[in-house]
């Protein structure tokens, strides 16, 4: 019995409606005589309090509210891949075919054509046991991404009793069933799930891989894992929303969900026009064949916000079922945050810190729980991660704000950005002493077996001359440079070096913009290298100002955006002339 | 706009503030447009902002002065608030709810457009990447302003926004078109003083034909600030998406809107957010901003320049942060600058504009901008560096180096920065001075920009 009642107040995104009592907690209803799509949140008595996720303007008390038994899915199944919903699954671009530039209100469309034909190709035959997550065959989605074709999670198990021939059939058509006890389920390509559970899994493992962003401060400094948690917090024109579009275009994943949640329209552009144009790294193939967008702009409706994240998420699962790497990006959690607080204040709750609900922690907690390295149910064996990484918007770019400090409890990767440094163009402004990285210790043994057995120890000989410049900085700072002895300053130079040619990084460079990671252990290298035949030179009587002047400096400061990941033996190159350069002006010096 | 139909009621129960509670109200409809009648037959508008168990709270624009809960009437319009748009509209001064101040009759309309607009498609919009010559080298060079953009101007009390503002409406232009341009102009709680220098130099230009005006002064009701904005976009809107123009909307000062805002939500008794505004700021600003754009298939564009005084020159007030979370950059007015008597006073280090990137390079304005741009970032802060510097250790504590970077942000702000109030200077121009700037260090100090644009454009002095 579905529930049927009449709207009693009306608020914004709130609305009150009684004659509910069928109805239940998150529940799905639609809402006024514009069939409205709304949730319930909270019931008291036969009066349902309903979050709705379009526009409630013009809506009246007395009209109809009408449930539909279930609560928010979203639908599973080839054709999601390529594709920008708003935050309850609805594709942008059906919406514009029926209501042109503006979003309308109250229309209904399905999340992937229904009729599309895919060329399914079965991996089961009759008479097979299958359970919930099997793999019954698989479909060519996009060039990048073959899509396993699953038996729903909740699914009880059972034989194949059915199973189409390969061909091509459109998602509605029944492609298998599966008896058990008597019982005979029907199966179809696609399945649907509620978003606020997460996907079954079988096990967990540790996350050891390194996601490659082709990022230097963040591969070689602050790495994160396959199947980690990250969040990336700062103030606005810190370059948030550039990482995360680096992030989303170059990190070896096989999917990318990138939510754009409560953000700028024009972002969402931004990545509709430029990814079919950019091609993966890896396979050459447009990076739009493995990303999808899940966009609630900061001006459409804050209720649908809050639902993206959990929308992105479940999408994000249902890849990682199939066996392979998502990254899940998420800009930003603040906005959901905000969204939570608006629906919170609404339904007048006690507000905890800055008028956030007292849940908003366990909420969050929920969410980056959703990330994770997994062995999924079902056979055969696939071992998939989801990777998830949440931008923060802090008010005032303070830290110390409830959403920060509360994401800071559940993710193991901190990037934090840094006005000073994103005033002073040093991009990406990822302050290296503040961001940490709790994957490292495990990370380090990839690099070592995969790059160089060295990785770690120059990495932290690299890093060691950043700590040591950002303490002799205050002594620059009462002083002047000129207090210090040359061992010293060629410490503050080198730190300078490795600002400008390692860390910084110009994402609109068509080279700079991806690093190898053969290139990001090669240039490190040699920045250490210089500063440890520096203070050589320095002890056998050469000045600062020998080596200040050295024509080398702006070839390695430029060798970034110079030279291609593919040229490697120029820097090599590089080396062989600063090992020249060196002995020249130690040479000098010893001939006094 | 004159207003027919509709149901009235004459039981008022409540008036506190800006908000009027009626009393055994039936089918009214949220956001609904309501007429507000007193005793002497004054009319004022509101709009429904709750509305259930028979009560609906309305939010009077006009303010709630003089009303009294006998023989006040309120009448439930049965449609949203809307806005007569057409043509006739160029030329025309309104006031902050959108009726004529010029003295002039209605403008016929085209048709009545819901003030709320919708929210654009994100599929449907046009990545936006015309490249605006402003004619003022700071921002040409250093944050490059595109068509469809919102790029405010943080200012504070007292500085040259306005002179500032005003000479970009005059000499904004997209180079090698002749494209129908218009501006609308949104005075929000400003000094009449502000908001008749803005008319008179659209006039002196002869813009004025051109343009749409709103003026709410500082002496109108605060509760219009809330509309004024959004009449202002609605028009905008229709002039670039119907009739095809590049609009250059100005509204100032979105402070004021803010605090309009703040008022009713203390009204309504809703827990506040950060310094009393409500928690839906970001979301209610974000619902003006994003109205700038350009859309596919449609030929015009709406460009915004918000302006707003950040209380005590504070970034961090929420007025400024949230906006600058929704904003495409913002060009930060300095009091150090402002002070010195430099003019345009633009602090370039807090500035940025993010649509900058697609805007510029090869093709509209020229292959190395980008590059050399960094590279005057890069050096004016390190020229900000050295100087801090210089004030605890004096100029004999730094190095050669460090001097040569305290002569470039000398020269950056006498040469670039530095600019008459009527004063256009091309694109070419600029590059050419950033040049200079650039060519002031030594080449070893060149690492932002690839060689092959060394070779070509430094000129050792």
């Amino acid at each position: 019995m579905v529930a049927q009642g009449k709207i009693v107040w009306v608020s914004g995104p709130a609305v009150r409606a009684d004659g509910m009592s069928d109805a239940k907690m998150y529940e799905t209803v639609s809402v006024g005589n514009l069939k409205l799509i709304g949730e319930v949140i909270k019931l008291t008595g036969d009066v349902a309090f309903i979050q709705v996720y379009e526009s409630t303007s013009g809506l009246k008390p007395g009209e109809p509210v009408v449930g539909t038994g279930n609560p928010l899915s979203v639908l599973l199944g080839p054709g999601i891949i390529g594709q920008l919903y708003d935050g309850i699954q609805r594709p942008l671009r059906e919406l514009s075919k029926k209501s042109g530039s503006f979003i309308g209100r109250g229309i209904t469309t399905t999340p992937v054509d229904m009729t599309k034909k895919w060329h399914f190709v079965p991996t089961v035959s009759v008479g097979d046991e299958v359970t919930g997550g099997s793999v019954l065959g698989t479909v060519k989605e996009s060039e990048l991404i073959d899509h396993s074709i699953m038996v729903p999670p909740n699914h009880p198990g059972g034989k194949i009793t059915n199973i189409v021939t390969e061909g091509d059939y459109n998602i509605e058509t029944e492609i298998a069933t599966t008896e058990k006890d008597g019982k005979t389920i029907s199966l179809k390509m696609y399945h649907k799930w509620p978003v606020r559970k997460p996907r079954p899994i079988k096990s967990r493992y540790d996350p050891t891989v390194p996601l490659i962003t082709g990022q230097r401060v963040i591969d070689t400094f602050f790495p994160i894992a396959k199947g980690g948690t990250g969040s990336i917090p700062g103030a606005f024109g810190t370059g948030k929303t550039v990482t995360l579009h680096q992030i989303a275009k170059w990190a070896d994943a096989q999917v990318v969900v990138y939510i754009g949640c409560g953000e700028r329209g024009n972002e969402m552009t931004e990545v509709l026009v430029d990814f079919p144009k950019l091609k993966d790294p890896l396979t050459g193939k447009p990076l739009m064949d493995r990303t999808i967008l899940v966009a609630n702009t900061s001006n459409m409706p804050v209720a649908a916000r809050e639902a993206s994240i959990y929308t992105g998420v479940t999408i994000a699962e249902y890849y990682r079922d199939m066996g392979k790497d998502v990254v899940l990006v998420a800009d930003s959690t603040s906005r959901w945050a905000e969204a939570l607080r608006e629906m919170s204040g609404r339904l007048e709750e006690m507000p905890a810190e800055e008028g956030y609900p007292s849940y908003l922690a366990s909420r969050l907690a929920e969410f980056y729980e959703r990330a994770g390295r997994v062995r999924a149910i079902g056979s055969p064996d696939r071992d998939g991660s989801v990777t998830i990484i949440g931008a923060v918007s802090p008010s005032g770019g303070d830290f110390t704000e409830p959403v920060t400090t509360h994401t800071m409890r559940f993710i193991k990767t901190f990037w934090a950005l840094d006005a000073k440094l994103a005033y002073s163009r040093h991009y990406p402004s990822i302050n290296w002493m503040n961001s940490y990285s709790g994957y490292l210790a495990d990370i380090a043994k990839w690099w070592s077996a995969n790059i160089d057995k060295e990785w770690f120890n120059i990495r932290s000989e690299a890093y060691g001359i950043l700590q040591r410049e950002d303490t002799l900085k205050e002594i620059v700072r009462l002083l002047g440079p000129e207090a210090l002895p040359d061992e010293e300053k060629l410490i503050l130079e080198v730190a300078r070096m490795i600002k400008i040619g390692l860390l910084q990084q110009n994402s609109f460079d068509d080279v700079d913009t991806f690093c190898s990671p053969e290139k990001q252990f090669k240039l490190m290298k040699l920045f250490v290298d210089f500063y440890n035949k520096g203070q050589q030179a320095i002890k056998t009587g050469a000045t600062l100002a020998d080596i200040r002047v050295m024509s080398i400096i702006p070839s390695l400061l430029k060798a970034r955006m110079e030279i291609k990941d593919d040229e490697m033996s120029k820097l090599d190159q590089l080396e062989k002339d600063m090992e020249e350069q060196f002995k020249s002006i130690t040479g000098v010096k010893v001939s006094n | 706009m004159t207003i027919q139909g509709g149901v009235q009621y004459n039981k008022i129960a409540e008036i506190k503030g800006p908000l009027v509670v009626v009393d055994d109200v039936e089918n009214a409809a949220f956001d609904e447009l309501v007429e507000i009648e007193t005793k002497d037959g004054e009319k004022r508008l509101g709009k429904v902002l709750e509305v259930g168990n028979g009560k609906a709270i309305v939010q009077v624009f006009e303010g709630t002065t003089g009303l009294s809960i006998s023989g006040t009437s309120a009448r439930f319009v049965g449609k949203l608030m809307e806005m007569p748009v057409s043509k006739a509209l160029l030329g025309r001064v309104f006031d902050g709810l959108g009726r004529p101040k010029d003295g002039l009759p209605d403008p016929i309309a085209d048709k009545f457009v819901d003030i709320n607009g919708e929210p654009m498609n994100p599929e449907q919009r046009e990545y936006p990447k015309d490249f605006i010559q402003t004619g003022i080298s700071v921002i040409d060079g250093l944050m490059t302003l595109v068509r469809g953009q919102k790029l405010p101007i943080f200012s504070g009390s007292g500085m040259s926004h306005n002179l500032l503002a005003a000479q970009i409406a005059r000499q904004a232009s997209v180079v090698g078109t002749q494209d129908d341009f218009a501006v609308v102009f949104a005075a929000i709680g400003v000094q009449y003083s502000e908001a008749e220098y803005f008319r008179r130099s659209l006039e002196d230009s002869g813009a004025l034909k051109r343009s749409v005006l709103f003026l709410n002064t500082a002496d109108d009701p605060a509760i219009e600030r809330i509309i004024t904005p959004r009449v202002a976009l609605t028009v905008a809107e229709y002039l670039a998406f119907d009739l095809g123009m590049h609009v250059l909307v100005i509204m100032t000062d979105m402070t004021n809107y803010a605090e309009a805002l703040r008022e009713i939500s203390a009204a309504r008794e809703e827990v506040p957010g950060r310094k009393g505004y409500p928690g839906y700021l970001y979301t209610d600003l974000s619902t003006i901003y994003e109205r700038a754009g350009k859309l596919q298939g449609r030929k015009g564009s709406v460009t915004q320049i918000p302006i707003l005084s950040m209380p005590s020159d504070d970034i961090t007030h929420p007025i400024p942060d949230l906006t600058g979370y929704i904003t495409e950059g913002q060009m930060v007015i300095g009091r150090d600058l402002f002070r010195q008597g430099i003019y345009p006073p633009i602090n370039i280090l807090m500035s940025l504009s993010r649509l900058m990137k697609d805007g510029i390079g090869e093709g509209s304005t020229r292959a190395d901008h980008s590059e050399v741009a960094n590279q005057v970032y890069d050096a004016y802060s390190r020229a900000q560096e050295v100087r801090a510097l210089a004030g605890i250790v004096g100029k004999a504590g730094l190095t050669d180096i460090d001097l040569k970077y305290m002569d470039v942000g000398d020269v950056f702000e006498k040469e670039l920065l530095s600019q008459a109030t009527d004063e256009n200077r091309t694109i070419e121009e600029t590059l050419g001075i950033m040049w200079k700037i650039v060519s002031k260090l030594p080449k070893n100090e060149i690492t932002k920009i690839k060689d092959k644009y060394v070779d070509q454009y430094y000129k050792e002095e």
